[in-house]
């Protein structure tokens, strides 16, 4: 079972939140004892979709959470948002999708850059998106 | 608002970025730099990043865009600084900065703009000067 | 009743772990051991005090606790089994038994209960005592794992503003991030402009060895350096074009080739000295 170790949860609908949620997901990395590397690549990960948030989300929340299983200790991101939702998860999750010209929705990049990626949306239902990176030995 | 200098460097503009870029400082800097090209008749664009712990898709795009219209505008577009941490994960990220160049640092960059410039001759569109 | 007698049982246990060759050969000296008996047996005695006696898990125990974790972890380093440092605990319960037959005299009721008690709590400790000797063991395995993946990941500065990284074995996603680490701050450390990959030494090149391949290249480009590959094996060239790989970057038969065009591109002359007169 997952424990929660410190939770914090941050308004997302400004762009001045999203250097917030940068600037807090840095520091909950850096306690955890991320590598500079893994640091850089959530951050950059959640940075991705706190943007989504604003955009396309209409704007939201993201709770910030330092976690541990079994042992091993870790980051859990959730960004959530009572927008239009996502018609096509699949679609969006493809390298390149995008709904409003640019670099695609940043949503398969990120999942790259994290260890555990989820998204929970449908049209009319928000979105909820949870990124999960664990410290690596 | 704040501002992000444009020096002008020889036949460059060298724009140092040094804080968390947000939306409206983005669009700033990019108008920005449009007139001063012009302004100047400058030939390339040197972009130090070298203080950016972070590159996500929206610095992306504007980099993108800097190198578009400037290319537009017959300048080089030459990225400079960019940390190890950051080029693994823009990488991962999937982010190809195409049409930019990159160096490691601002001194190898002018170089490399003045090789770029240079190799273009004088059929630019300011003529020979 | 243990705070009584605690002497007496500490040299009847150690003498029975020095006799049944605890020591084993020389690998802990004798001092150690009455050391690591003694202070276990004061701590046992304390944390019994502390009134918990069916399990080991709370707050009063964990003196205990920290005690066996260092003594297990030590050994662990001095190349003891699990089983052995385990026996460290189990061999109380001889002298320990011995001791309870002797003070509870003729009510055979609570003896069985004492033993029982004891017995419990000291195959929790044991057990204990096992699982912290195997968490540092892997703890040791998974550090000269990463230390043989640095290893053999070695940069070269080879000239001037060139770089070669010969890559010895697969290349799996862990190890290109290795790679790229390590390339990239040799890069930003020598000012290298051209970073020469030598694929000797890489068995096969599929698809994902070859994605791991253009990330790095990707990478070092985004450093301002240019890639070449070299050591391309006839077999390595025919997998290539059959998969259909897009390589996107020079590529060269001989680590020689490359450096040849690594000079030329970073405008570099190696000059041939004339020859001395006769």
């Amino acid at each position: 079972m997952v424990q929660v170790e410190r939770t914090s949860t941050l308004e997302v609908r400004t762009p001045e939140d999203v250097v917030k949620v940068r600037q807090e997901v840095r520091k909950r990395t850096a306690a955890v004892g991320f590598s500079l590397v893994d640091q850089t690549k959530f951050v950059t990960a959640a940075s991705e979709i706190a943007r989504n948030t604003i955009d396309h989300g209409g704007g939201g929340r993201a709770h910030i959470e330092t976690i541990v299983l079994t042992g091993k200790r870790g980051v859990r991101l959730v960004f959530e948002d009572q927008g239009p939702g996502i018609a096509d998860i699949k679609l969006a999750m493809q390298d390149g999708y995008s709904t409003g010209g640019g670099l695609g929705m940043g949503m398969p990049g990120s999942k790259r850059l994290s260890n555990e990626f989820y998204v929970e949306s449908s049209p009319g239902k928000g979105t909820k998106v949870t990124l999960v990176r664990w410290k690596s030995s | 608002m704040e501002q992000i200098p444009i020096l002008k460097v020889g036949r460059c503009l060298l724009v140092s970025i040094q804080i968390d870029m947000h939306d409206k400082l983005a669009m700033a800097l990019q108008d920005d730099l449009t007139q001063k090209l012009v302004e100047t008749r400058a030939r390339g664009v040197l972009i130090d990043i070298s203080a950016l712990d972070l590159v996500d898709s929206f610095i992306g795009r504007m980099l993108s865009n800097i190198a578009a219209m400037a290319r537009v505008l017959d300048a080089q577009t030459v990225v400079v600084g960019m940390r190890p941490q950051v080029a693994i994960t823009l990488v991962e990220l999937g982010l190809t900065l195409t049409g930019i160049q990159t160096a490691l640092d601002v001194d190898r960059g002018l170089a490399l703009i003045n090789r770029l410039i240079d190799a273009e001759g004088e059929d630019g569109a300011g003529g020979a000067h | 009743m243990l705070e009584k007698h605690q002497s007496k049982l500490l040299t009847s246990w150690v003498q029975q772990q020095l006799a049944s060759g605890s020591l084993r050969s020389g690998q802990i000296k004798e001092d150690e051991l009455k050391e690591h008996s003694e202070k276990f047996l004061r701590e046992f005695v304390a944390s019994l005090k502390s009134g918990q006696t069916d399990d080991i898990v709370g707050a009063g125990w964990s003196p205990v606790r920290e005690l066996l974790g260092e003594v297990s972890r030590s050994r662990a380093l001095q190349g003891f089994t699990p089983s052995e440092t385990a026996t460290f605990i189990f061999s109380l319960k001889g002298p320990l038994f011995t001791l309870l037959r002797e003070e509870i005299k003729g009510n055979a009721q609570v003896l069985g209960d004492e033993i029982w008690t004891a017995t419990k709590l000291i195959d929790k400790l044991g057990l204990y005592t096992a699982e912290v000797h195997q968490q540092s063991r892997d703890d040791i395995i998974r550090r000269q794992a990463q230390e043989l993946l640095e290893l053999s990941t070695p940069v070269v500065e080879l000239w001037h503003k060139i770089l070669a990284l010969p890559l010895i074995g697969t290349l799996d996603s862990e190890r290109t991030q290795t790679v790229m680490e390590n390339l990239l701050n040799h890069i930003v450390k020598s000012g290298a402009e051209i970073a020469i990959i030598d694929i000797t030494g890489v068995p096969t090149v599929d698809t994902l060895v070859a994605q791991h391949l253009i990330k790095t290249v990707s990478a070092a480009r985004l450093m301002g350096a240019d890639c070449i590959i070299s050591g391309i094996r006839p077999q390595i060239a025919q997998t290539i074009v059959h998969l259909g790989l897009q390589l996107d970057v020079v590529s060269k038969a001989t680590m020689a080739d490359a450096f040849a065009l690594a000079l030329k591109r970073t405008g570099q002359v190696v000059n041939r000295a004339a020859a001395k007169p006769a």
